[in-house]
């Protein structure tokens, strides 16, 4: 499968996704207008990427700002994943926030209590 | 009398402004109102869990006055001089807090669902705003436009304030809704 590498913008995030070494990245902000655009393609790679997965899918997420916009769309890749975790793959979801951001380590807890794969919450200390 | 929607503007714009706009709500307007306040906001030495908190809140408004402003007639557009997709914003500090005022044309069809949403977000605990937002997440659909019916409880659950609202009839259908943000 073709890897995804997209160069982050102020609006929107890096994003490399690798089918070969399983390591799904996002990192930046995500606040763009109409996610749907940006993460439709994202979405349908990981759907793909599900037919044949490696063995153990590690996701590292590291967002300064996402609007509610991209909160649904995130979510939905986020399924995508717990679709691969259910047919019996490793998977895990690093999380990160900033150190006292409380808000970003919420949303992190928020999607844990709605996905089904297990999160680690990572605080980056400057 | 109808209300008069520049003269409102011009009793927001005064104190201790950050930020003020008036007129069309396009992608262009909400990326350099982002950049300038991020400088801004730094200029004044504000702390920073606080700028991320207007940051956000901003971007959620901008981007509700993005999806939600109506279009007027062209009759009233060109007689009372208003920009196509035309909307308000106003940034202001008083002492320790920071208010965001947006403002925008609306259908008198619209109100009560406006009204009753709002309501029903400043009536809610810490934790009953989680879950609403939790349920709306996992079960409504993005709208065309990337809407997602998230926007206003994300902001009362950052800012932990009431919102506060009014609804100012202008002329026929059309209404003009300002939305206050209080961030301490």
């Amino acid at each position: 499968m073709e890897p995804i590498s997209i160069e982050g913008t102020p609006k929107t995030p890096t994003v490399k996704f690798d089918a070969g070494t399983g390591i799904i990245e996002i990192k930046g902000r995500s606040i763009p207008e109409n996610s749907i655009e940006f993460y439709k393609p994202l979405v349908d790679w990981l759907e793909e990427y599900g037919q044949n997965p490696v063995e153990k899918t590690v996701v590292n997420v590291q967002l300064e700002y996402f609007n509610t916009s991209s909160s649904k769309c995130i979510l939905d890749v986020f399924k995508k994943l717990e679709a691969i975790h259910k047919a019996k793959n490793e998977v895990i979801i690093n999380w990160h926030y900033e150190e006292d951001d409380e808000d970003m380590l919420e949303a992190g807890e928020d999607y844990e209590s709605i996905i089904r794969v297990p999160f680690k919450m990572i605080e980056i200390v400057e | 009398m109808s209300f008069d929607v520049h003269e409102y503007y011009s009793q927001l714009d005064s104190g201790n402004v950050l930020l003020a706009y008036k007129g069309s709500i396009t992608t262009d307007l909400i990326n350099n109102v982002l950049e300038q306040i991020e400088v801004k906001l730094e200029s004044v030495d504000e702390e920073a869990k606080i700028r991320k908190k207007v940051y956000n809140v901003l971007v959620e408004s901008l981007q509700n006055l993005y999806h939600h402003v109506e279009e007027l007639p062209e009759e009233y557009k060109s007689r009372d001089k208003f920009d196509s997709k035309f909307g308000v914003l106003v940034i202001a500090k008083d002492k320790d807090t920071i208010k965001i005022s947006t403002g925008n044309f609306i259908t008198s069809e619209k109100i009560k669902f406006l009204k009753d949403k709002i309501d029903k977000i400043n009536s809610l605990s810490k934790d009953e705003l989680k879950d609403m937002y939790k349920f709306i997440l996992n079960h409504q659909k993005l709208s065309a436009k990337g809407g997602g019916g998230l926007g206003l409880v994300d902001i009362a659950r950052k800012t932990g304030n009431k919102l506060e609202y009014t609804f100012q009839h202008y002329k026929d259908d059309y209404y003009f809704f300002n939305l206050d943000v209080f961030i301490t």
